[in-house]
């Protein structure tokens, strides 16, 4: 029988490799669950996996693709990461990704059609006040009241949805549209757009934004004391108030920072790779970036190369819909497979697994 | 224009009634997992397993109570993976539970994509003779599918259970103190992953409910947040089971009010509208969590952390 | 002689690293009181783990009235007529005494028929218990009556009982001690852990001594002195912790009036506390747990804000400051609970250094931590304290409860506090360790700091202590010299009689 045993320190090695394994057991069970749908499992990993970056017939528009996918998931991610090692779960990055793109169109869609160069500053403002302030709801829920975070923060998605929707249907609809839903194009609007920096690299504001706050985390995290407070307070949070932590204002920090990732994320999807406000805008970015969190071990480091890679599996799981007919929910369940299996896996850095005699029970 | 005529209280009750039944099922599984002193977040994925479930095996059977059933199993097995994670691989509750409504949005919309669009079976409602014809009463009590009494059955089974048998006993032993449930030599993993599997066959059920009777239909991501309001409602009922009731059907009226507001022309936009279930959810979560309402909380002693029997 | 009740032959279990029991064997005789002596880490609770069916061992014999017993639950041990009584105990609080007595029996009559029964039996042994309250309500003398009277419920031949009067007063002891030998009158057998040996000479026909998992000793406790009971269950002869003769300074930490919630449900209200403590001296505040020991040092620490004029620090009003100011005013604490409290458990020593050394010792700047300095003080602590580490990369769960004791405590110490408190110093840590401790507290005071020592052993109060005051329901007595003081003066301290009280009765 297999017995865990608590390892008395935590394996390094493990860590390390656990992310690894997770990614080759899921494409392992991705390829049942292909071939279970009838499709030839080894062409649709190579599909999803491999064809984006090398494929010559599709790389040239894939390549580009990977870091308009992956800026936003990493900036997210780093907030969330931030906070998920203090213990604060904030799960609700997917409505201040909403409200950071609002508040940020909606500074856009005032200035329409003046030039300024301050038009841009203003929105990534706007964009990261408004994700902060819509995850500044749960925090001084939290602090004030007590309230779940984890709780507020995922039903303030579902309200953020519909003032989306309310937006790109009402207040935001482009006057020019014809009557359909959808803001003006913000793209094509100079002096709001985010703009690809560097031709056919999908570099935009955002990606370098991304890096920066990879950066910044990093220090955080690794050479301040308030990262340390950070990790305290997840890990043994009473120790944390004895070395003086006021849990409080932690909440407010984590929460409020990664709100304002999240927003900013948002802001600069809405004018760049997304054009316009339109009610299907958000498509999981906020959740995604969870398992992103998690996959790249809360470590920035880890983060950006997690980013990456589920940034592949969004454009390699499109391409494998469009040449395979894969269905796109199968990508979904793929994400949410690797989340599993980097879960279990965790197991082997805290414990060891030892074939033991049976305990009668 | 405004109409309010147009909504006749009596309708409204027994809408009620049906809008309350999937979260009231699922909120009841939840608390007797909560109980046992595991935080399951995966209610919203595990009801979404069920709708998809359920959906599909009355559509092929023809039946709806196949479908019911099916649903069930499939919200336990489901729950399963989540057991095996928290209980066995020692993983956190929190990111397993998210993981698991992750998971279970996907995999639902993989299973239903031959389903859009297509028509259950009908759950005929019960007929409870003289009962049913009685004025005001009948429409809102005697007039329902089996289900929603089900649920109540449910209800009041777990409250018996939880409170008047040795079974209940040791679950909410364990879920309040699982080192001294251990050292009395109760097995607190397998207390706890029946627990967990019993509130996945509970949001199974919940699931199916809306896609094969209050909607009825099968579209992606149906369950909408109803998890999430699951969810909060056990906080809400500080785990007594006869206060699920309570709250569930007080969101299933605000549920159907904010509908018959928008079916009424109410000037609102609707998107607004649509929104207050959520808003009241959250509001219900600070009253619950405030200041005096917080001491007769009373949430498990264990609640959410990992036990890993040594020795 | 007659057959024993229980007798154990060649037991042996190991775990990774560790030799819990090596061939230990022992009889345990019908109507007898058979104490178990050992320090923390002999090997005692794992023997008794074994005897109640928690755990198997890899080898040797049990014997019940001469038939092979080998229990491999819990219920198997219940139903031959061992019943346990645990040191932490396993009680619910959320349920009633009726629920928590029937969730520790295999086939429980019906609630209304057991509380009854509960009602008797507490009576017939004196330890009234009402089975309707709510357990989380009840003291924990009074939890320990409940464990009692669910194992009596049972009709035990064998009572095993773990460390049963920690946390009890002198009072209660006495009464306890009159059920137990009520029970030995009706010829039934207690086993009896400890490693209070006075407490073992009073009670016990018998005694086992324990060390590192081995039987050392075998001997009857009433010929015996404490002394040579001391020096079989440790092996050495023990350092005796000694401080030269000493005047005290002037008052480094003053308490006025301090009256504080807890933030805790079932925690404990501090009512009215005042006291002084002069630079150089030791103070012993002794009391039962659960009487505001926890908060009495979280209002010390910081972690419980307080009104500003209700601390001072020597003159300094800090009650408002949280922990960090006032440990730059030199006011240092070193909690309970080591693991989670004072340490984080997955946190390495050098990131535990950094925990309360970083303003003190200068080892943030600008913000930035500086982790090659806090590596240092890491490194100075082991070294001084002589904490058995193999370095400060190690994780502080995988030290000993006495390695991580000496690095909490002397994490403080290495910082030159003017005021240290700590609470319980010495709990679960082993002979060796807790004379380090002592000795480093006197030396400390003798440097000139105050000290406040927060303990429920009053042997230790008594030895390192100048001063004694006890906390009973968050009420701190008056203090008074050690010296002179006895045992019933304290035990009256303890049960919450003040002198001024006392005289007007």
């Amino acid at each position: 029988m297999l017995r865990l045993e608590k390892r008395p320190q935590p394996s390094a090695a493990w860590g390390w490799a656990t992310p690894v394994l997770a990614v080759a057991l899921t494409m392992v069970a991705g390829g049942i669950l292909f071939a279970a749908l009838g499709k030839d499992p080894f062409a649709a990993i190579k599909m999803i996996f491999w064809d984006p970056l090398f494929n010559p017939q599709f790389a040239s528009y894939s390549r580009p693709q990977l870091l308009v996918k992956a800026g936003p998931l990493i900036l997210i991610a780093v907030g969330l990461a931030i906070g998920f090692r203090a213990g604060i779960w904030n799960i609700g990055a997917e409505g201040q990704y909403i409200i950071g793109a609002l508040c940020g169109a909606a500074v856009a869609l005032a200035f329409f059609p003046s030039p300024g160069w301050y038009i841009f500053p203003l929105m990534v403002l706007a964009g990261a006040f408004g994700g902060w302030a819509w995850a500044m709801i749960p925090a001084i829920l939290k602090t004030r009241f007590n309230t779940n975070e984890i709780l507020v923060s995922l039903l303030l998605v579902y309200v953020a949805e519909k003032i989306l929707a309310a937006m790109a249907t009402g207040r935001m609809r482009n006057p020019d549209g014809a009557g359909f839903p959808g803001s003006r194009n913000i793209a094509q609007y100079p002096a709001a757009s985010n703009p690809e920096l560097i031709a056919n690299s999908g570099m935009h504001w955002g990606v370098v934004t991304a890096f920066i706050a990879v950066i910044f985390a990093y220090i955080l995290l690794h050479k301040h004391i308030l990262g340390y407070q950070v990790q305290l307070a997840g890990q043994a949070p009473r120790a944390a108030r004895f070395a003086g932590v006021a849990p409080a204002r932690l909440v407010v920090l984590c929460l409020g920072l990664s709100g304002a990732l999240a927003g900013l994320a948002g802001l600069f999807e809405v004018a760049g790779p997304a054009r316009m406000i339109s009610i299907d805008f958000n498509v999981g970015y906020g959740f995604t970036a969870i398992i992103v969190a998690f996959l790249g071990r809360l470590h920035p480091v880890g983060i950006v190369l997690a980013g990456l890679l589920m940034a592949l599996t969004y454009i390699g799981g499109e391409l494998a819909q469009f040449m395979l007919g894969l269905p796109s929910a199968s990508i979904q369940v793929f994400q949410g497979m690797l989340l599993f299996f980097l879960l279990a896996f965790d197991v082997l850095s805290n414990y060891r697994i030892r074939f033991a005699r049976a305990e009668a029970a | 224009m405004i109409d309010l005529s147009s909504i006749n209280p009596v309708v409204l009750a027994a809408a009620l009634m049906v809008a309350a039944t999937p979260i009231l099922l699922a909120a009841i599984g939840e608390l007797v997992v909560e109980k046992a002193g595991v935080l399951n977040l995966g209610v919203e994925g595990m009801m979404i397993t069920g709708a998809v479930t359920g959906f599909a095996v009355a559509v092929m059977t023809r039946d709806p109570y196949l479908g019911l059933l099916a649903a069930a199993v499939g919200g336990a097995t489901i729950s399963l993976i989540f057991a095996v994670l928290t209980q066995v691989m020692m993983a956190n509750q929190v990111a397993s539970g998210l993981a698991l409504t992750l998971f279970g949005l996907g995999f639902s919309a993989l299973l239903g994509q031959g389903f859009v669009g297509v028509s259950p079976p009908r759950t005929p409602r019960l007929d409870f003779g003289w009962l049913t014809e009685l004025p005001v009463i009948g429409p809102i009590l005697f007039r329902h599918d089996p289900m929603v009494y089900v649920s109540l059955i449910l209800v009041a089974a777990v409250w018996y259970f939880l409170n008047y048998s040795r079974g209940g006993r040791i679950l909410r032993a364990v879920g309040e103190n699982h080192e001294a449930a251990h050292a009395l030599g109760y097995n607190v993993r397998r207390v706890r992953i029946l627990a967990i599997a019993f509130g996945g066959a509970c949001a199974g059920l919940g699931g199916a409910y809306l896609s094969l009777i209050r909607v009825p239909q099968w579209t992606e991501g149906m369950t909408a947040g109803a998890g999430w309001i699951a969810l909060a409602l056990v906080v809400f009922s500080s785990w007594r089971p006869w206060r699920v009731v309570l709250g569930a059907y007080l969101f299933g009226g605000i549920i159907v009010l904010q509908l018959n507001l928008q079916a009424a022309g109410f000037r609102i936009p609707v998107e607004y509208l649509a929104m207050s279930p959520y808003l009241v959810t959250i509001l219900v979560l600070v009253v619950m969590s405030s200041g005096r309402a917080r001491k007769t909380l009373a949430a498990p002693g264990s609640l959410g952390r990992p036990f890993h029997a040594s020795g | 002689m007659s057959e024993p009740l229980l007798a154990i032959e060649g037991m042996t279990k190991t775990y990774p690293g560790v030799v819990a029991n090596s061939d230990v064997s022992f009889d345990i005789g019908k109507g007898e009181i058979h104490a178990l002596l050992g320090e923390n880490g002999a090997g005692k609770s794992t023997l008794v783990k074994a005897i109640y069916g928690l755990i198997r061992p890899d080898s040797g014999s049990m014997r019940w009235r001469g038939a092979p017993f080998t229990p491999s639950a819990p219920h198997e041990a219940r139903a031959a007529g061992v019943a346990m009584v645990f040191q932490h105990f396993s009680l619910f609080d959320a349920l009633d005494v009726a629920e928590n007595v029937a969730l520790g029996m295999d086939n429980p009559p019906p609630l209304r028929r057991l509380a009854a029964q509960i009602r008797k039996v507490s009576q017939d042994y004196g330890l009234p218990l009402d089975p309707d309250q709510l357990l989380g309500d009840l003291s924990a003398g009074q939890r320990q009556r409940v464990e009692i009277v669910r194992c009596l419920l049972q009709d035990p031949h064998l009572l095993i009982m773990d460390e049963p009067t920690s946390v009890l007063t002198p009072q209660e002891v006495d009464t306890l001690f009159r059920t137990l030998r009520q029970l030995r009158s009706e010829g039934r057998s207690i086993l009896y852990i400890s490693h209070k040996l006075e407490e073992i000479r009073a009670l016990c026909d018998k005694a086992t001594v324990l060390r590192l998992g081995k039987v050392v000793g075998r001997c009857d406790p009433r010929q015996k002195t404490a002394r040579e009971l001391a020096e079989m269950m440790v092996g050495t002869k023990l350092h005796q912790p000694e401080r030269p003769p000493h005047a005290p300074g002037e008052v480094a930490l003053e308490i006025r009036a301090l009256n504080l919630a807890s933030p805790s449900p079932f925690g404990t209200r501090l009512k009215e506390v005042s006291i002084s403590v002069h630079a150089g001296e030791i103070l012993g505040i002794g009391g039962v747990a659960g009487n505001g020991q926890d908060e009495f040092l979280a209002a010390l620490s910081g972690e419980m804000r307080a009104p500003r004029g209700a601390v001072f620090v020597k003159g300094e009003p800090v009650g408002h400051l949280g922990p960090n100011a006032r440990r730059a005013l030199g006011l240092l604490c070193a909690p309970e609970q080591r693991l989670g409290h004072a340490a984080a458990p997955e946190m390495t020593l050098t990131e535990n250094a950094l925990l309360t050394g970083a303003w003190r010792q200068k080892l943030v700047k600008g913000g930035l931590v500086n982790w090659t300095k806090t590596r240092g003080f890491a490194e100075a602590v082991i070294k001084r304290f002589d904490v058995r580490t193999p370095g400060p990369q190690v994780v502080a769960r995988a030290l000993s409860g006495g390695n991580l004791q000496k690095f909490v405590i002397g994490r403080e110490i290495m910082q030159r506090p003017e005021v240290l408190v700590v609470n319980q110093p010495t709990w679960g840590v082993d002979a060796a360790a807790a004379a380090a401790i002592r000795q480093a507290l006197m030396d400390l005071a003798q440097g000139g700091a105050a000290v406040v020592v927060i303990s429920q052993d009053l042997d230790e109060l008594l030895e390192i202590a100048d001063s004694f005051a006890a906390l009973n329901a968050g009420r701190l007595t008056a203090k008074r010299p050690v010296r002179g003081l006895t045992l019933d003066q304290i035990g009256l301290m303890l049960g919450g009689a003040d002198e001024d009280t006392d005289a007007a009765a």
